[in-house]
């Protein structure tokens, strides 16, 4: 029993960073039906942004130790990495797929993956700011304590666990009543349900869209700084990885829909621990897929989705 | 053209002459067999992707595991015909039976899998079928790669991690792989002018009107999925017999993504398309190395080698703004008298 | 705009027309035919062109990077010191973006379109064997630094490497943890994508088991991962003494971290994969006390390991060489070497040098080719400690 709440935890916090990467693929899908395959680079283009930034304040030791940063620079590292996030992803929808809104949805793909073949490899090159290849330590930015103990020690929650998961949860709240509460939800909504209709009646539709961009890069930034506090490295290539993953998540919760793409990406964050836990862990992501089919055919348009009748 | 029963048969024929003489005229040129056999074998991929992607406007993303699965099936298969010769025939052209037979195990394997995962997965809409595709193509890779080492006893040691190193080496030929190009555009040319093909484009252009209209667009679409898949199985073992060696490495969803990327860079639906961007996009890498060791030579292109993925991706993103539509739309170089008008 | 499609492939084929006209001489003379009549017309006659082949973008990309230093530090000193037999020696890269099926059209154009004499090849042993394939159907004769999967020199009698190859390092390890630190009870966390990983696991099952000790359990993750609690926790619940990860640097070190992090105290043991300052890095205080097998030993007395560390940093800006650029530094060294030696240099002459290859002082230890074209040399074992390795033990085969 104490191994099956171990391995829930890990399960519940690997699974938060899915759910922030998850509402970004789910906003833009939501808005531009439209897969944003360069998410998870812009996601790894966070962590980096963070991890330069911590290396500003950071002499680094020989072997990676010392250095507590304060909670203004932690926060100050969050707020830097996520506002270039949102310039990133502003760019990449103003040039990238802009001109492509009226275009088969096909199309808009194939430069996604162009875009997360720019990022990805161009951050494998050492050149100038480019970080090369190789993975780096990430500087912690929290001392892990234990909050929780449960069972004689054998099943605890850190204050980076709780945290994650609060502000992931926190997060996903704030989007909701982003959607659901304000007015630029409201419009987020309109174009969404049908983009030429919205402009008619006067939606700024260009503006929500690069908005939309905005919000999910932010949150993938966001993401990829607790996967930093999570697993304390950064490579060119994570983003791919956890990407694809949280992709899955926001597909298995219903791509769209806000709540889903948090409880889909916590199942399988859940669903992924219980296999290597139980299971044999090579088999690890074909189980992941296995489960993200077996729903879809239970439940084709994803746990939360909203089956759309098809309009004749 | 000639009596109807010749009329199947006869572009079989001439094309079987004429990879021969380019056999005889270009075999013993390694870098341009490479070149070729590589492009041969990517525009199988692209074209019977485009059965289901372009004409049928279902989207696969999981084209790598057919090919995978076809791969290892045809490998397995040739492998374990390894010390089989037929009695009567000399051995190059036995072994040339043999590799027809593993190659179409291959097809046959993969139409197999394309069937089981098509058949329930097609009533999924757009998007969805994307990742269950996707899906099915991951866990094909995870399978192989818990498969125990090559040299265990049975049918499924299919090599782990290493793969399978012990392919039977000289198999491979621009005749065999060529004709399976052809074959393989022939039999999309031939889908998509008759009947069958107009039922697929009435799927691709509205599932509902098409199902109306009394079309039965689950079976069209499996069926669909069925051609397709066989076709990336025969391309799996072409690309298996040509290296000789294979690895889950080769079968990532990367190279299913660089598959899509041919199919809609040539223009959904059109075959034309597919072939052209096939060609293009193959040689494109190998043309940027030439390239840049023609301008700068030897150190120029040391650091051009690790900036040549960077700007594959800047081209992709350049080619789609410019014509969104793919390089043909959905036109074919043999419709040129048909005024066809471009799909929306 | 039709035009467009013949255009873009005119365009192509006239990129790959510019290099073909310049090495067209190299593009007739077969390399398997006999001894060397043209010279190729691209480098000019003075010089002598290899070619290597490696990642050097894709997930496998830093290790391609460490074997390229090792190559263009030992071309640098071999040109400095007259080159061979007065001749200049140039290598020409290609990348394989991790790909074997890259690797291997790397080779074929390496070979025919470039005329190189010698290949030196890829760390990842998948992507040997595909280009080994190729080498030798065209007999050109390969050394692959780094790839110690048994089946790549099976490929044929033209491929070479300059390392041990799995079994024996896998052995290694478990005498050593066996006979040395004394472990009763190990388990094993093994890298399933890798062939090198799985390779180092079987055999150390083996080995370990026929020693009398005792493989707790196997767990496995992907190249690339970066959550190991599950397996960990798994693992701990074996209360193993060792645990033996036969993985790359770029993950041990944070398999470590979340090893201890989770409680677990039990001695780490690794092979030459762990051999990077990197690790020292990624993993902090976690590696602490652990131990791995490896080519050579940093400290070692040996004045050619010296030499070569001390050449490496000054060229890379005080970088230390990991094991991947010393057996790179190594596989360069000795094709130079059978260069000078052959008779004339072609394929069979190249390839008949290097199989004589005997007590060469390479950087990571001395090395003689058998007759399986493998080399034999003894594993060091090092142990890590105060964030460095230092010398433990040595394995002799």
């Amino acid at each position: 029993m104490s191994y099956f709440l171990v391995l829930l935890v890990f399960g519940l916090w690997s699974g938060t960073i899915y759910a922030l990467v998850a509402l970004g693929y789910t906003m833009v899908y939501g808005v531009l039906k439209l897969i944003n395959f360069a998410h998870g680079d812009v996601m790894m283009v966070g962590t980096y942004v963070g991890y330069a930034t911590a290396l500003q304040w950071k002499a680094r030791g020989a072997t990676g130790r010392a250095w507590t940063p304060g909670m203004g620079q932690v926060l100050t590292i969050f707020f830097v990495s996520m506002a270039l996030c949102a310039v990133l992803g502003w760019l990449v929808e103003r040039f990238a797929y802009r001109p492509l809104r009226e275009k088969p949805k096909l199309t808009a793909l194939i430069t996604a993956i162009g875009i997360s073949f720019v990022i990805s490899y161009g951050f494998q090159m050492e050149v100038g700011f480019l970080p090369g290849p190789a993975p780096r330590a990430f500087p912690p930015l929290l001392k892990e304590t234990t909050w929780l103990s449960l069972r004689g020690g054998e099943v605890t929650l850190s204050n980076i666990q709780v945290i994650s998961f609060a502000v992931a949860l926190g997060l996903m709240a704030a989007l909701q009543w982003l959607v659901f509460k304000t007015r630029f939800g409201r419009a987020m909504r309109a174009v969404s349900f049908d983009h030429r209709t919205a402009a008619l009646l006067g939606i700024p539709v260009d503006r929500v869209i690069a908005g939309t961009f905005m919000i999910g890069s932010a949150l993938a930034a966001g993401a990829g700084l607790l996967f930093a506090l999570k697993d304390s490295q950064v490579d060119p290539l994570m983003g791919t990885q956890q990407g694809l993953k949280a992709f899955v998540a926001a597909v298995i919760g219903g791509i769209g829909n806000v709540p889903g793409a948090v409880v889909g990406a916590l199942l399988l964050g859940v669903v992924e621990q219980l296999v290597v836990g139980y299971a044999a862990s090579s088999w690890r992501d074909a189980v992941a897929f296995g489960f993200l089919i077996v729903v879809l055919l239970l439940r084709p348009e994803g746990l939360f989705g909203r089956v759309t009748a098809e309009k004749v | 053209m000639g009596p109807p029963a010749l009329r199947g048969v006869l572009p079989v024929l001439l094309a079987c002459a004429g990879l021969a003489v380019l056999q005889l005229l270009l075999g013993g040129l390694p870098f341009f067999v490479t070149l070729a056999s590589m492009v041969g074998i990517n525009v199988i991929l692209a074209v019977s992707l485009n059965v289901v992607n372009g004409m049928t406007g279902q989207f696969s993303i999981g084209h790598a595991g057919f090919m995978a699965v076809g791969a290892y099936a045809a490998a397995r298969v040739s492998m374990l015909l390894n010390e089989v010769a037929i009695s009567g025939l000399p051995e190059a052209v036995s072994n040339q039976v043999l590799y027809a037979v593993a190659l179409l195990a291959g097809g046959v394997a993969a139409a197999a899998c394309g069937f089981v995962v098509g058949l329930p997965s097609l009533r999924l809409r757009g998007d969805y079928l994307a990742i269950v595709t996707l899906g099915f193509g991951e866990i094909v890779r995870v399978v192989i790669q818990n498969t125990p080492p090559q040299t265990s006893p049975g049918f499924w040691a299919m090599g782990g991690s290493l793969g399978l190193t012990d392919i039977p080496s000289g198999r491979s030929s621009l005749f065999s792989t060529w004709l399976w190009a052809f074959l393989v555009v022939l039999v999309a040319r031939r889908i998509a002018e008759s009947s069958h093909g107009r039922s697929l484009t009435a799927i691709r252009e509205d599932e509902v009107a098409a199902e109306a209209m009394g079309v039965n667009t689950t079976a069209y679409k499996v069926r669909a999925f069925v051609v397709s898949s066989f076709f990336a199985g025969v391309a799996g073992g072409l690309f298996a017999h040509f290296y000789e060696t294979i690895s889950p490495g080769s079968f990532t969803y990367v190279r299913s993504m660089e598959i899509v990327v041919m199919v809609v860079a040539g223009g959904l639906g059109s075959t034309t398309g597919s072939i052209v961007a096939a060609v293009f996009l193959t040689l494109l890498p190998e043309g940027l190395r030439s390239g840049f060791l023609a301008l700068g030579g030897q150190a120029a292109a040391q650091v051009a080698e690790q900036v040549r993925m960077p700007i594959y991706g800047v081209l992709l993103v350049v080619l789609m703004l410019a014509r969104p539509q793919g390089l043909f739309g959905t036109r074919e170089l043999w419709h040129r008298r048909k005024a066809k008008g471009a799909a929306p | 705009m039709r035009h467009l499609a013949p255009a873009l492939l005119a365009a192509a084929a006239l990129l790959l027309g510019c290099e073909k006209k310049q090495s067209q001489p190299s593009a007739d003379g077969k390399p398997a035919a006999g001894p060397e009549v043209k010279a190729p017309a691209a480098p000019p006659s003075d010089t002598l062109l290899l070619g290597e082949v490696g990642s050097l973008t894709g997930a496998e990309a830093t290790f391609g990077l460490s074997t390229r230093e090792g190559i263009d530090l030992a071309l640098e000193q071999a040109n400095a010191a007259g080159g061979v037999n007065g001749k200049k020696v140039e290598v020409r890269v290609y990348d394989d973006q991790g790909k074997p099926d890259e690797a291997a059209n790397a080779t074929v154009r390496l070979i025919n379109q470039d005329g190189v004499k010698l290949i030196l090849g890829e760390v990842a042993s998948t992507n040997s064997l595909a280009m080994a394939g190729k080498a030798q159907a065209a007999k050109v004769p390969m050394v692959t630094p780094s790839s110690t999967n048994e089946t790549v020199t099976q490929k044929g009698d033209y491929i070479f490497r300059v390392c041990f190859i799995d079994p024996f390092q896998g052995y290694a390890m478990a005498k050593f943890a066996r006979e040395t630190l004394k472990l009763q009870n190990v388990a094993v966390l093994q890298d399933n994508k890798s062939a090198y990983s799985t390779g180092l696991t079987e055999v150390f099952k083996v080995r370990f088991a026929e020693m009398g000790g005792k493989v707790a359990g196997v767990e496995s993750y992907s190249k690339g991962d970066t959550d190991f609690r599950a397996q960990l926790s798994s693992l701990k619940s074996q209360s193993p003494d060792g645990i033996y990860i036969p993985g790359y640097y770029t993950d041990v070190g944070l398999i470590a971290k979340q090893a201890r992090q989770l409680g677990i105290q039990a001695v780490l043991l690794g092979g030459d994969g762990w051999e990077s300052d990197k690790l020292f890095e990624l993993g902090g205080e976690a590696v602490e006390n652990s131990y791995y097998t490896n080519h050579y030993s940093p400290d070692s007395p040996n004045p050619a390991t010296q030499k070569f560390i001390a050449a490496y940093k000054a060229k890379f800006n005080g970088k230390v060489p990991d094991s991947l650029a010393a057996l790179a530094y190594d596989a360069a060294n000795v094709s130079l070497d059978a260069l000078r030696r052959a008779k004339s240099l072609s394929g069979p002459d190249i390839r008949d040098a290097l199989a004589q290859t005997k007590d060469f002082d390479g950087a990571a230890g001395k090395l003689t080719l058998d007759e399986k074209r493998n080399a034999t040399k003894p594993a060091v074992v090092l142990k890590v400690a105060g964030g460095k390795a230092s010398y433990a033990a040595t394995v002799n085969p």
